[in-house]
């Protein structure tokens, strides 16, 4: 085991060399591009033995990693927002294959407007595609939930590709301590790929992604993926006490911080529940009896183990970083479908924060302490709220009347 | 998969007799799409796999149904040909790793429609030959989207009527030239064939199985559904759209194009065109003298550049 300092781009690529990836087919976009220059320059050097394309779109890259990996090699790749949504058709379809591989996607936020800062509607797109979800919060926690995730892709029982999530920016560009295994222990955990039935060759016929007909065969296929999905629960439990016995580290499906005898919780994806996890210090120290869960795997849903941990507490605000036009937080959505019906579930809270890499400050984690508090008090769920502070709208105020006055100079002119 | 191969194609009986491609396709009666590639498949062999955009030919594997002996891949309508990169390569680190052996190695060939090559997957199928992808791509052009009741497409030929050109003068605009915006890649080879021409369609074939990189194919593909003529027809029109000129036989590689069957008298155009439906508004109720004139010395144009090389 040796010690880098990383970036969470540099994590991933550690990742995906450490999981023995044999074949990267590539695009280039910002904030992810790193991982992508660090795979070819260890290929350039020959300290890696994998083979590296750039396609001319994501569209093409997902194609071509799914296609890969359906004729028998292990495959990896990377993106980020537009590209992931440029490549949307084909992350559903190669879903579809049941084919295996490891995809990373960083974060960022969607247009329009067009912004290079994080958040989570890109990776909510893909919510429903069939893929796996693991999101990370550190950069050590990048490096192994790739290897994680392409156990847990390629298992027998699951056989479906993965993403493994991080937010541009605030873990793509941050530097931090990483353990990386050595490349013979990631290769013991990982294990040799298995295309099981999927590998092209002569003398053995074989038809992949066919036509069906009727609602049938479809709906047979599109529930036996759907199932395989959910069946990645246990496995995922399995896997992660095999690495702990190897590595030491522990990545629980949800992350519990502080849960033990916590009242009120906060709910949160990624590294932004980091300023949560320092919000919960603080709340603690001031009397509160504060927690924080963070689901790491999002896709298969881990409902039940929600419930667990969170029926009996007075109540949860769920910090979304991503909005659902119309509708408002998609996790939650997702929390309160975990909850509904359970006599002793807490009140659930939504708020929409961090979009396009925006802050959440201390004091608002301390103000959602307080509405919690004032909505256990209650009884009664306080309204979704937009975070968005007086000073915000004042510099927002400014710049519309600097358009304004700009648009008014070219039209005297 | 044998990279040599002796031309064994000079006559119609050194065509293969039996079809490798089994029967009971979904295709129309008469598609002339099929009929490439049949022929195609019978000189290639099994040792294949067909990575496929969505299009007619999507219909012929459906599960659990195949026609075909050897692999098949459905992509998308956009990127058979990253498809066919992605299998490629696989194959390639495979046999670089010995664990796959040559005689299990397959040829990846794309097959997709007019719709998606001369559209919707051009910057695919560029970025394919950008990268020199060793796999050959077969186009059956069918003028016009023909899976879902031929709309105009941008092969759609000038005036041809179709589901979203039914206005007096059929489709305005012009057929674009894949073969030129292919060449222009300068792949390995570029071609154009037709079924109703095996010998040349063969021998082209033939030629390519024993190159490597990107080695494209246009085919057009006569439809009795999308152009509206009885089935039994396909072959004459196939054979016509060569004698009039409006499908000129050639093949590029090393920065040349050659014309492989140059019609000696060409036929007038309106041969062609009075056999398809999709033409009729140029004939009836009133013929259209100019349209067709134009038509004509389009086609004439063409050949006075061939004919000043």
């Amino acid at each position: 085991m040796t010690r880098k300092l990383l970036t969470g781009n540099s994590a991933a690529a550690w990742g995906a060399r450490l999981a023995g990836v044999d074949y990267i087919p590539a695009f280039p976009i910002t904030p992810q591009t790193e991982i992508i220059e660090d795979l070819a320059g260890w290929i350039d050097r020959g300290e890696m033995d994998a083979r590296m394309v750039t396609l001319e779109s994501e569209h093409s890259m997902i194609t071509a990693a799914g296609s890969a990996a359906s004729s028998g090699v292990r495959a990896f790749t990377a993106t980020s927002s537009q590209g992931l949504l440029y490549g949307m058709e084909m992350v559903y379809t190669v879903a579809g294959w049941r084919t295996p591989f490891v995809m990373v996607n960083v974060s960022r936020g969607l247009a329009s407007p067009i912004t290079l800062e994080s958040d989570h509607n890109d990776i909510m797109a893909a919510r429903d595609s069939g893929f796996l979800q693991i999101h990370c919060a550190t950069c050590q926690e990048i490096a192994d939930a790739i290897l994680i995730a392409y156990r847990l892709a390629e298992h027998p029982d699951v056989r479906m590709p993965a993403i493994v999530n991080l937010d541009g920016f605030y873990l793509s560009f941050t530097r931090e301590p990483v353990d990386l295994a050595k490349t013979s222990e990631a290769s013991a955990f990982v294990g040799e790929y298995d295309p099981e039935n999927l590998q092209f060759k002569g003398n053995s016929p074989l038809s992949q992604a066919m036509a069906v007909l009727g609602g049938g065969p479809y709906s047979y296929f599109r529930y036996e993926a759907h199932l395989a999905v959910q069946k990645a629960l246990s496995v995922y439990d399995e896997i992660i006490d095999e690495f702990e016995d190897r590595f030491g580290r522990r990545y629980d499906m949800i992350d519990s911080y502080q849960m033990e005898d916590a009242e009120y919780v906060i709910v949160m994806l990624g590294s932004f529940s980091t300023k949560a996890r320092d919000a919960v210090d603080s709340l603690r120290a001031a009397g509160w009896k504060a927690g924080l869960l963070r689901p790491r795997l999002f896709r298969p849903f881990p409902r039940q183990q929600i419930r667990q941990l969170l029926l009996g507490r007075r109540a949860v605000a769920v910090i979304d970083q991503n909005i659902s036009m119309g509708m408002g937080g998609v996790l939650h959505s997702e929390f309160a479908t975990a909850l509904y019906g359970a006599n002793d579930a807490p009140l659930l809270a939504s708020y929409i924060g961090g979009l396009g890499g925006r802050d959440i400050s201390q004091q608002e984690f301390f103000a959602i302490a307080d509405e919690l508090r004032q909505a256990d008090e209650r009884g009664e769920a306080p309204s979704p709220r937009l975070l968005y502070t007086e000073h915000e709208l004042t510099e927002m105020r400014k710049l519309q009347a600097i358009a304004q006055a700009e648009h008014a100079e070219i039209n005297q002119n | 998969m044998s990279k040599q191969s002796p031309l064994h194609f000079h006559r119609m009986k050194d065509m293969p007799s039996t079809h490798l491609l089994g029967t009971g396709t979904p295709t129309c009666a008469g598609c002339g799409g099929l009929e490439t590639l049949h022929t195609m498949y019978d000189i290639l062999g099994d040792k294949t796999v067909f990575v496929n955009a969505a299009g007619c030919m999507t219909l012929l594997s459906v599960y659990p149904f195949t026609p075909f002996r050897g692999g098949w891949l459905y992509t998308s309508m956009a990127s058979a040909p990253a498809g066919a990169q992605g299998v490629r390569d696989a194959l390639d680190i495979l046999l670089q790793k010995k664990k796959l052996s040559a005689d299990e190695n397959v040829e990846v060939v794309v097959i997709t429609g007019d719709g998606t090559a001369y559209g919707m997957g051009m910057s695919a199928t560029s970025g394919a030959m950008d990268r020199n992808l060793d796999f050959i791509y077969l186009c059956y052009d069918n003028e016009g989207y023909g899976n879902t009741g031929q709309q105009y497409s941008p092969a759609t030929p000038h005036a041809a009527r179709t589901s979203t050109s039914r206005g007096s003068h059929g489709y305005p605009g012009y057929k674009k030239d894949l073969f030129a915006i292919w060449a222009a890649h300068n792949p390995a080879y570029v071609a154009t064939v037709i079924a109703a021409e095996p010998l040349d369609l063969a021998k082209k074939i033939e030629k390519i199985q024993a190159m490597s990189g990107p080695r494209m194919l246009i085919s057009l593909a006569p439809c009795p559904t999308g152009w509206d003529y009885d089935p039994q027809l396909s072959v004459e029109i196939g054979r016509l759209a060569v004698q009039t000129g409006v499908w000129p036989l050639k093949e590029y590689s090393d920065g040349e194009v050659r014309h492989t069957k140059v019609p000696k008298q060409r036929k007038p155009v309106e041969e062609y065109l009075q056999l398809q439906g999709r033409f009729r508004h140029l004939f009836e109720p009133k013929r259209d003298a100019a349209g067709i004139a134009e038509i004509q010395s389009r086609i004439n144009a063409y050949w006075d550049r061939v004919d000043a090389g």
